[in-house]
């Protein structure tokens, strides 16, 4: 017990490496909103451009779907980091995680505004208009409403895996609060630094994870 | 056009580019030892998704069961520990746990071999949202149905294996997929901790040659193997998701 606390639990060593995990900490949530934000753009542009029915440009965007959902999301962020050098491009750490992040999530929430998009009959928009309602009316108080109770529970649960996601930025040595806690646990020859970044994820995410639970419960394709 | 030389950016030369990206000879040279890292990767993924998703059925079950309203209080209260592991599991990023159970652990006594620590990791994640996904499917079966099924005399352990789990499965199987998906993507976050998987060859291959090409093969091996996975989970859940 006494070494279960010395070791994970170590209020000195948690003391020494607070400004460090810090640090960490704000770089993470830098991160995970400039890449969910650019994500979810990125996903909504290629759902827009989908719903055009263009067939060659469609089957682009199918590939790229394809692709970037089977990839292991490891791999492109060293694809990114490590081979753009060779092409004579060297993109900073920062900038090669916004991208990996961003291709990434693209892919997932693409499929997901693609779904909300098709759910809506066009016929009810045919119908609003013909009832009336101008084109701002139809898409405020017709499709939005319900395109947002079908997109919503899995955006969230997206979202969430984005920002799980951000921790691979580690492996290509960018200074979040994983690499940090790393650094810290080998500068302090203790693991207090790691058990505790996975309690600030935890302390971050938990409320995340219980929002997905009552969307779904309440939007979700098993109500 | 080595890496050292890439502050003045360089004009793109499209014999570089094969050179350097898609050459032949590196492909076929590192291939063999891609493939027996493919091997491990398959081995670590198969072993968590066996293991994983047959703890998240029991805890699923287990759940389901304990939350009956006809159990006293202190036993519906069991509920909290597996609603608590569920919760945290999904909250922690994977690579965090695995780096945890790899390098926290050895200091209270507890030493994993990697490859173990990585099938560890995968199997209890797995199990966190694979039990989400059953007692979904579970709570999704009328009550009627169990009812009825104890009114005719089953006992409840028999009413959940042959009434309630064979549906709730078909309920469960279009996220089970892509959750499926998900999990053996993540295997090769186990390079991280240095097991030489498919990913970890590619990167030893890449340094030990100075030629980005394994990096790609790996890409294109990992493509292959989930580009079939990936459609098949989109078709489950277009067929069976509504």
């Amino acid at each position: 017990m006494e070494a279960l606390i010395n070791n994970f639990f170590n209020v000195d060593v948690m003391y020494k490496a607070k400004y460090l995990l810090w640090l960490g900490f704000k770089v993470t949530l830098q991160l995970s909103f400039l890449s969910l934000i650019l994500a979810i753009l990125a996903g909504l542009f290629l759902a827009f451009v989908r719903s055009f029915r263009i067939r060659a440009v469609n089957l682009l965007i199918v590939i790229y779907v394809d692709v970037f959902r089977a990839l292991p999301t490891i791999i492109l962020f060293m694809l990114v980091y490590f081979t753009w050098p060779y092409f004579g491009i060297s993109l900073p750490r920062y900038w090669s995680a916004v991208v990996a992040l961003t291709v990434n999530g693209a892919a997932y929430f693409e499929e997901i505004f693609r779904a909300g998009i098709e759910a809506i009959d066009k016929g009810q928009i045919e119908a609003a208009r013909a009832l009336g309602l101008s084109f701002s009316q139809t898409m405020f108080s017709v499709v939005l409403p319900q395109a947002i109770v079908i997109v919503l529970p899995p955006a969230t649960s997206n979202s969430l895996e984005l920002i799980k996601t951000t921790v691979l930025a580690s492996v290509i040595a960018l200074p979040e609060l994983m690499k940090q806690a790393q650094q810290a646990h080998g500068l302090f020859a203790n693991p207090t630094p790691l058990i505790a970044a996975a309690l600030i994820f935890l302390a971050f995410l938990w409320p995340m994870v219980r929002l997905v639970g009552v969307l779904e419960r309440k939007y979700g394709q098993y109500s | 056009m080595r890496r050292q030389g890439i502050e003045q950016a360089e004009p793109v030369n499209f014999r570089d580019l094969f050179y350097y990206f898609f050459n032949a000879r590196v492909f076929l040279e590192t291939l063999p030892d891609l493939l027996q890292g493919l091997v491990v990767t398959v081995e670590i993924a198969f072993l968590s998704l066996c293991l994983g998703f047959v703890l998240g059925l029991v805890l699923a079950v287990l759940r389901v069961a304990v939350k009956r309203r006809s159990n006293p209080l202190f036993i519906r209260l069991l509920n909290l520990p597996i609603a608590f592991y569920v919760d945290v599991l999904r909250s922690i990023p994977p690579l965090v746990i695995l780096i945890v159970v790899y390098y926290a652990l050895p200091y209270i006594g507890l030493v994993i071999p990697r490859f173990w620590a990585a099938v560890l990791t995968f199997v209890v994640i797995l199990s966190a949202f694979a039990e989400e996904i059953f007692r979904a499917g579970i709570e999704s079966i009328d009550r009627g149905q169990i009812e009825a099924a104890r009114s005719l005399g089953l006992s409840y352990i028999s009413t959940m294996t042959y009434v309630v789990i064979p549906q709730a499965f078909r309920v469960a199987l279009p996220p089970m997929t892509s959750r499926m998906i998900a999990i053996t993507k993540d295997v090769s976050l186990a390079s991280v901790i240095g097991v030489a998987d498919l990913l970890k060859k590619a990167r030893a291959a890449q340094a030990f040659l100075a030629n980005p090409t394994p990096l790609f093969s790996a890409a294109l091996l990992f493509t292959l193997l989930f580009l079939p996975l990936v459609r098949i989970s989109m078709y489950l859940e277009k067929k069976l998701g509504k």
